[in-house]
């Protein structure tokens, strides 16, 4: 099938406006079922399937045995679209479930995930991305085992690639498995296989190819579904069709509404994995402490952007060095559009909640007639919300309301009695965030394995097709135990996903960096780079979240990159100047990589 | 080896490192220093919002999408400038 050649990329606008047009229709449709007399229950299902079922279709269309076109897309993704894969490759279940939630909870101190994984983008683009297209790699640890020669470095950075994909994509599977028990009804260990089975029918035909015009299918789908609920909302409470820019006054509204329901008292009962609201909205910490953590979450996250593998492998597809440069902005282009709508939904929903003035508002009413609600019925059946009536006055306080983080997103419709279309809008939303992300990692990794553990350095005489059938086994295989680990639900969603960003930085931020920008980093320098950092970021880990240690400065199991990064770079400068500079080919391999002028370093099928 | 003689790549490196170094002092400033002083601004009323605030959730997310543009931009004209961009048929 040639529908993904030459002519299909001239018309990418005109094809994914068509699909755009019809994912329109398919929500009208199922609004006009609902109106029918359709039960929500059916709805739900219809998103999910019709949704999982459309990205399949795209996964099989694509399907390749090339190997340029299996790694790295055959290099011909236009720059804006593949900013929208890179979006929905970026984009997982966490800043799309999670992160409205933390920041309801969390407030300011939280809003630095926001700022973080954003101007991670900025390193990309400046640091990296162009440099590695130039280099002509499929995977990153194609980069380092080239740059710095031997197997011992490249083996190295698929470690350290494997340790931080698969703790992010463990999180992951389990976001979809969430979702897809939730929409379709299923007991969560059985969604967890349904959404892998859904992820693996998008990647393993087509490798790189089909997931990223999965991807960029899924990017629509998951910001359709994040904007409508918030521009409805805001609708409904006179903020205006670009709420974004307007709900300054909420968040003000919110600061008074905290002192009325005393915001900060101290919940008296626990549930586990649920919380009540405690931090003030916007208010910003003025101790050391709390600036130090915020800036210091801000930089792991950063510099964990800038060093995760299945990102920087996106930008190995575009056709040219300028279009790499370009694609990173447009990139941050469709994932802002997603992020500053986060802190606006936590504050509509926050206020949905908190205002006296408002219908929907819960706290200050008494407990029988919030547990007459339907929605808190719902969500506290599957244990996702729990109302105590803790001192016994018969009247809900703000310390008496517990919820689980993700549901700020999946019941914000239900919340503000939004139609269930709506609801089902968010679920398929929620599962196009997962699945791309799943996507993106599980390639990452078996890209890795299979390229530069299998063919360079296990046999390096392997053919085309052997290799792209171990590639596609390796996928079924860590898909396999990702979801496995998952259905055990080892740490709740952001936990996880917040260490592969630390293991991340550790091992493979510096080797990077100075991989392009100083010459003079040899073999030696960056294998204990890689060694040591990762060595000393897993131990600090280790000590902070198990071992009992006081964390150094503050510096918790959140941020423990900073140690395993810091430790990265010394023992690479230090080993580097203690031993030969590297020979004059790699010398001259830097200075090509520099320029984006001439062949790539690698040549297209190494 | 590409045809580029090496006093131009040096050349060529210098503003590129040079570039590299304003976008990560304007990175850094949102990045970090805004942030820093996030509760003074909190005092200070941005579009109806707290500013500390406001930088957090949306000010710097716009200044990282115009910066990168930006730095695209002025490195692709670097390149131009010292003849090692790609040949025009790749674009």
């Amino acid at each position: 099938m040639s529908i993904i050649k030459g002519d299909f990329i001239d018309n990418l606008p005109k094809v994914y406006g068509l699909y755009t047009g019809g994912f329109v229709v398919f929500i009208l449709l199922m609004a006009i079922l609902e109106q029918a007399g359709l039960g929500a229950d059916i709805i739900g299902i219809l998103f999910v399937a019709f949704t999982v079922v459309i990205y399949a279709a795209i996964g099989w269309m694509s399907r390749t045995m090339q190997v340029d076109a299996y790694y790295v897309a055959g290099r011909q993704v236009p720059a804006v679209f593949n900013g929208m894969a890179t979006a929905a490759d970026w984009m997982s279940g966490a800043s799309f479930v999670a992160m409205a939630g933390g920041i309801y909870f969390g407030g300011h101190g939280y809003i630095a995930f926001v700022v973080g994984w954003t101007g991670g983008y900025v390193l990309v683009a400046s640091l990296m991305a162009p440099y590695l297209r130039k280099f002509g790699c499929y995977t990153v640890p194609d980069f380092i085992g080239t740059r710095y020669g031997g197997n011992l470095a490249r083996f190295l950075a698929v470690c350290v690639l494997t340790l931080a994909s698969f703790t992010y994509v463990t999180a992951q599977i389990n976001a979809t498995g969430t979702i897809a028990s939730r929409a379709l009804g299923l007991p969560f260990e059985v969604g967890v296989w349904f959404g892998l089975l859904g992820i693996l029918l998008c990647s393993m035909l087509g490798g790189m190819r089909a997931v990223t015009w999965t991807q960029v299918a899924q990017y629509i789908v998951l910001i359709i579904a994040y904007v409508v609920p918030v521009i409805w909302m805001s609708n409904k409470q006179g903020f205006g069709i670009i709420p974004q820019l307007a709900y300054g006054e909420a968040v003000m509204r919110l600061g008074e509404l905290e002192t009325l329901h005393g915001v900060g008292l101290k919940p008296t009962e626990a549930f586990a994995g649920l919380k009540a609201l405690t931090v003030p909205h916007y208010e910003a910490g003025t101790t050391f402490e709390a600036k130090w953590k915020f800036v210091t979450l801000v930089f792991c996250m950063m510099a964990g952007t800038a060093s995760l593998p299945h990102i920087l492998m996106r930008y190995f597809t575009t056709p040219s060095v300028k279009a790499a440069r370009q694609s990173v902005a447009w990139s941050l282009f469709f994932i802002f559009l997603l992020y500053f709508t986060a802190p606006a939904l936590a504050t509509f929903t926050k206020l949905q909640l908190l205002d006296p003035n408002l219908a929907t508002s819960i706290i200050g009413n008494t407990i029988a007639e919030v547990n007459a609600l339907e929605w808190i019925q719902k969500w506290s059946n599957v244990g996702f919300l729990v109302i105590s009536d803790s001192n016994g006055d018969g009247i809900l306080q703000i310390n008496e309301f517990f919820m689980k983080t993700g549901i700020v997103v999946l019941a914000t419709p239900e919340i503000a009695g939004l139609p269930y279309v709506i609801s089902g809008l968010v679920a398929a939303g929620g599962m196009a965030a997962a699945m791309s992300t799943a996507d993106g990692l599980l390639l990452a990794i078996a890209n890795a394995l299979s390229h530069d553990l299998y063919y360079k350095i296990i046999d390096p005489k392997a053919d085309t097709k052997h290799r792209l059938i171990v590639a596609r086994v390796l996928l079924i295989v860590i898909g396999a135990c990702a979801a496995y680990v998952a259905s055990m639900k080892l740490t709740s969603i952001l936990g996880a996903v917040a260490w592969a960003f630390d293991f991340a930085m550790s091992g493979l931020f510096f080797p990077l960096v100075l991989g392009v920008w100083w010459k003079r980093a040899n073999r030696q320098g960056a294998i204990a780079g890689m060694f040591f950092g990762l060595l000393s970021g897993t131990w600090y880990l280790y000590m902070v979240k198990w071992g009992g240690m006081d964390p150094w400065l503050y510096i918790d199991h959140l941020r423990f990159g900073i140690i395993g990064a810091s430790v990265s770079l010394v023992a690479m400068i230090v080993v580097s100047l203690a031993t030969a500079e590297p020979d004059e080919e790699t010398q001259r391999m830097v200075d090509e990589v520099r320029i984006p002028k001439g062949e790539t370093v690698l040549s297209s099928t190494h | 080896m590409t045809d580029v003689d090496q006093s131009t790549r040096e050349a060529h490196w210098a503003k590129t490192k040079g570039l590299m170094i304003t976008t990560l002092i304007i990175w850094f400033i949102f990045s970090y220093l805004v942030h820093w002083f996030a509760d003074s601004l909190n005092s200070v009323s941005f579009l109806g919002f707290p500013l500390g605030f406001y930088m957090a959730a949306q000010g710097s997310l716009v200044i990282f999408v115009v910066l990168i543009f930006w730095f695209a931009r002025r490195q692709h004209s670097i390149d131009e400038e010292y003849g090692v961009a790609e040949d025009v048929d790749k674009n």
